[in-house]
This record gives structure tokens, C-alpha cells and sequence, in this order.
């Protein structure tokens, strides 16, 4: 394991995090000495880091910085893209998620994904929901039911939707339909969720009730988040990475980066003093 | 430090600065003018000390509402909002030294006739080493310079121990000569102020340890002499 992650370890104890709830970080998913292509250009360089479990990692760095393309590896959605490559090495629980076999509907399962625009599909509310369970497993109509229900409360939404479960998903406001594609998300019992901007369309309201949400989220998943919102990492997340120019410059545990950061880019990128 | 992309920023942190600045030129000035009126018995010096406490006073919450406004404004990250904390937290001490200065100059006002001008010699030696802490914690936040301020921080011992000794001094003038216990008394009361502003001076260092490093100084500081009951430690 590379330097960084060790010297997290360390950190880790210090900070005393509460929200694992406990002083062994255990890693569910370590990246090694990743790069990543965009046809001939190397859009990653060497990313090593590691998401402990049970906790919220957020991604933050200027555009172009390669954070988006990390959370789109940590799923292999850049599969969808010829051209496009990565190299190195993505463990999730051990097991390599870059093995060009890998079943990645299973992969998709397990590492879900919520999007900076809301995308509920063009059904009602209830089959949002019940689509990708149906995809995965075969349950009754009554266990899916109560699974449905289950993925609304979890994504802080049955109350709203509970007497309308059969109005479109695009009925709903902004803030819900992210709510939605949450629940959607966590419906399938994923172990990890990617957060890319989740809040960036979303009124002050909607992103403090997907925050509230995202801080119940962390007790059952792992989740990394990018945001270029720097108050909403330092409010969501115990560790966060610092990203410039496709190159992984600090990682740490939020409480520090936010207030004493370790390095100069760092500082510069946080304070408002960048180029 | 390269600038904000923002640059009304830069000039909002530089004004927060300069105004801890004034804020130490007064409460130096003002312990200086104290002292020279508890010596020289000067009544004139010690009301114009009085008299320059409200302007001090309006400076610290001048900073505490502008450091409140800019994060609300900026939401400062990292070095600057260490630099934000730092300026409440040092106007806050400088502010405390203006009103030990004044508590100086009041009760000189009170002494009246019956004093023994040696009795304020300790005293003198008190405040130029008070005085010398201020000033170089005082270049230290100008500059950053966090060397200075741990050996301001490593010094205060000094003064405690100074402290001590005019202790012991008052306590035999007020023996020989039961006449001597109220003047001696606004002594000692005196010689506790200048004490504090020794303290606040530690303060002042801690603080800028911290926002230059992010890191705070360790809780237990050298300490001087114990032996006295006068220090309360």
C-alpha cells in the first residue's frame, strides 16, 4: 500500500470520526496506482486512495480535474465510451473491478450511482423504484411493495410520495426527484453509492434535505461524492481528496483539509486564490 | 501567499490586520502612559489613559463585526479563516490589556499623598518586560513569525517570577508600616495587572502559532516561580 494511505490510517485515529463509530478504518474500496486515458490523453496519474467504510469521501478540485472520471471508474461507466481506458488497480472488497470480465450489471448492483441532474425515468413514481429491483431479482408483488416503500423512507421521500405513487416521477420538484433517483439507488441495496454533484441543480432546501440524507446514507453504504461545493464536502464528509490536473494532490481527513491543508495547491484551490 | 481571485478579499484581511495593528499601538501606548502616571504620580497622564480606553473598545467589536460579515460573506477556508479566528481572538486580548492599563491609571487616581516611590520600582521592572512581550508579540503577528512568538510564549515565566518577588516586596513595606497597606495594596492590585498582560501576551502567541501553522501550542506552558500564594497557581 502507498504512503498516503498509511499515513491516513494514522490520521483516521486522530480525528476520531464519529461516524464509523469506531477507531478501525476499514477500507471497502482502494484504488492502486490508477491512470486513466481519454483516447491518447491521460486524464488520471498514478491515483491511489482508498474509501473506508461507512464513511463519506468527497472529490473536490477545479473542472477538468479528473474527479468526475474517478467516480466514473469506481462503477466502470466509462465502459459505455470507446476509447476510453483505465489501468492500475480498483478493489472493491478485494476483488479487482477493472477484470475485464467482471459481470458489470452485478458491479452496477453493488457500486450505485445518483447524477448532478435528476433522471427519474419517464414512469410513476412506484416503478422508478420497482424497475431495478425487477431487473435483479423476482419478488411478489407484496415483498415488492414493502421494498419500494422501504427505498422511499430510506431516501427521506414516502412521506411526500406515499398518497401518489402512481404519478409520474417527473411530477415531482427538483429536490424530490433527486430523492428519488436516490431511493432508486438504494433500492437495489448497493454497498456502494457515487455522488457526482447531487446537489448542484437543487435549492438550498432540497441540497440540506440530501445532505441530512446522504448523513443516514453512510450508516448502511460507503459513499464518495463529488461536489465543487466546498462548505457542502466539509459538512457531508470525513475524508476528503483534493484533485488538480488529473493528479491526486492531497487526501485527508475533511477536519484538516478544510482548516490546516497540508499543501500549497491545496490551500491555494480552498482559500480562492487559485490562478 | 498569492491573492484572492477575489480581490476585495485580499483588502477585507488586510483591514482586519491593520486594525489588530492600531489595536496593539493603543494598548501599548496605554499601558506605557499608566505606568509613567503610577511613578511620576501623574493625574493628568492617568485620566488621558482613562480616556483612551473607548476608542479601543470600538476597534475590537469594529473587528468582531467584520470578521463575522466576512464569513458570512466569504465563508473562509483554511489559512484564512485560522487568520479570521486569529483576529477576534487577539483583539479580544488586546482589548482585555487596554482595560488593565486603565484599572492601572484608576487607581492611581486614588493613591493620594501617601506612597513610597520605591515601592514602584518592581513594578517598573513588571511592565518594561510586559511591554517588551507585547511588542515582540506584536511583530510577531505583523509578520507571521511564529520563532518570536514561542519565545514570547516561553518567557512569560519570567514575569510570573517578577511578580513573585514585588509580592514579597509590598507584603514587608506593608509590615513595617501599617500606613503603607493601602497604597501597597493598589500595588499589588497593579502589579496582578501587569501580570495578565504578560498573559494575554502568551494568548496573543498561541494564537499566532495557530493560524500560522494550524496547529496548536501545547496546554502547559514553562511556568515560574510557585512559591507564592500571590500568583493563585
Amino acid at each position: 500500500m502507498t504512503q498516503q494511505v498509511t499515513d491516513l490510517q494514522i490520521n483516521t485515529d486522530m480525528s476520531a470520526t464519529p461516524a464509523s463509530g469506531t477507531q478501525v478504518r476499514e477500507d471497502k474500496l482502494i484504488v492502486r496506482n490508477l491512470d486513466f486515458f481519454y483516447g491518447e490523453t491521460k486524464a488520471l496519474k498514478n491515483i491511489n486512495l482508498a474509501l473506508a467504510t461507512n464513511t463519506v469521501t468527497s472529490f473536490i478540485g477545479p473542472s477538468g480535474c479528473g474527479k468526475s472520471t474517478l467516480l466514473r471508474i469506481l462503477n466502470r461507466m466509462y465502459d459505455l465510451y470507446p476509447g476510453q481506458r483505465a489501468e492500475g488497480e480498483v478493489l472493491l472488497d478485494g476483488q479487482n473491478l477493472l477484470d475485464p470480465k467482471l459481470d458489470l450489471n452485478l458491479l452496477r448492483a453493488r457500486v450505485g450511482m445518483v447524477f448532478q441532474k435528476p433522471t427519474p425515468f419517464p414512469m410513476t413514481i412506484y416503478e422508478n423504484i420497482a424497475f431495478g429491483i425487477k431487473l435483479y431479482e423476482n419478488l411478489s408483488k407484496s415483498e415488492l411493495d414493502g421494498r419500494v416503500e422501504r427505498a422511499l423512507r430510506g431516501a427521506a421521500l414516502w412521506n411526500e410520495v406515499k398518497d401518489k405513487l402512481n404519478a409520474s416521477g417527473l411530477s415531482l420538484s427538483g429536490g424530490q426527484q433527486q430523492r428519488l433517483c436516490i431511493a432508486r439507488t438504494v433500492a437495489i441495496q448497493p454497498e456502494v453509492i457515487l455522488f457526482d454533484e447531487p446537489c448542484s441543480a437543487l435549492d438550498p432546501i432540497s441540497t440540506a434535505k440530501v445532505e441530512e440524507l446522504i448523513d443516514e446514507l453512510k450508516e448502511k453504504y460507503t459513499i464518495a461524492i463529488v461536489t465543487h461545493n466546498m462548505q457542502q464536502a466539509a459538512r457531508v464528509s470525513e475524508f476528503t481528496a483534493f484533485m488538480y490536473l488529473g493528479e491526486l494532490v492531497e487526501f485527508g481527513p475533511t477536519t484538516r483539509l478544510f482548516t490546516a491543508p497540508e499543501k500549497r495547491q491545496t490551500q491555494d484551490y480552498i482559500t480562492g486564490r487559485f490562478g | 501567499m498569492s491573492d484572492h481571485t477575489v480581490a476585495a478579499y485580499d483588502k477585507e484581511l488586510a483591514a482586519l490586520s491593520q486594525n489588530i495593528l492600531e489595536m496593539g499601538g493603543i494598548a501599548e501606548k496605554m499601558l506605557i502612559d499608566a505606568m509613567d502616571a503610577l511613578v511620576t504620580m501623574n493625574i493628568e497622564r492617568a485620566k488621558s489613559v482613562v480616556a483612551s480606553d473607548p476608542r479601543l473598545d470600538a476597534l475590537q467589536r469594529q473587528v468582531e463585526e467584520f470578521a463575522i460579515l466576512t464569513i458570512a460573506r466569504r465563508q473562509p477556508m483554511a489559512v484564512d479563516l485560522r487568520e479570521i479566528v486569529a483576529a477576534i481572538r487577539v483583539s479580544a486580548d488586546l482589548e482585555r490589556v487596554g482595560d488593565l492599563a486603565k484599572n492601572i491609571a484608576k487607581r492611581t487616581q486614588k493613591l493620594g499623598e501617601a506612597r513610597i516611590p520605591r515601592a514602584a520600582i518592581g513594578l517598573k521592572h513588571m511592565s518594561d518586560l510586559a511591554l517588551l512581550q507585547l511588542k515582540n508579540v506584536l511583530d510577531a503577528y505583523a509578520t507571521r513569525d511564529i520563532e518570536k512568538a514561542r519565545a514570547v510564549w516561553e518567557r512569560d515565566a519570567e514575569l510570573d517570577a517578577l511578580e513573585d518577588s514585588v509580592f514579597r516586596d509590598l507584603l514587608t513595606f506593608m509590615m513595617e508600616d501599617p500606613r503603607n497597606i493601602t497604597f501597597c495594596t493598589h500595588l499589588l492590585f497593579c502589579s496582578k495587572n501587569i501580570e495578565r498582560v504578560g498573559d494575554h501576551a502568551t494568548n496573543i502567541a498561541e494564537t499566532i502559532h495557530y493560524l500560522v501553522t494550524g496547529e496548536q501550542l501545547p496546554v502547559e506552558r514553562p511556568k515560574g516561580a510557585t512559591s507564592s500564594v500571590s500568583t493563585g497557581k
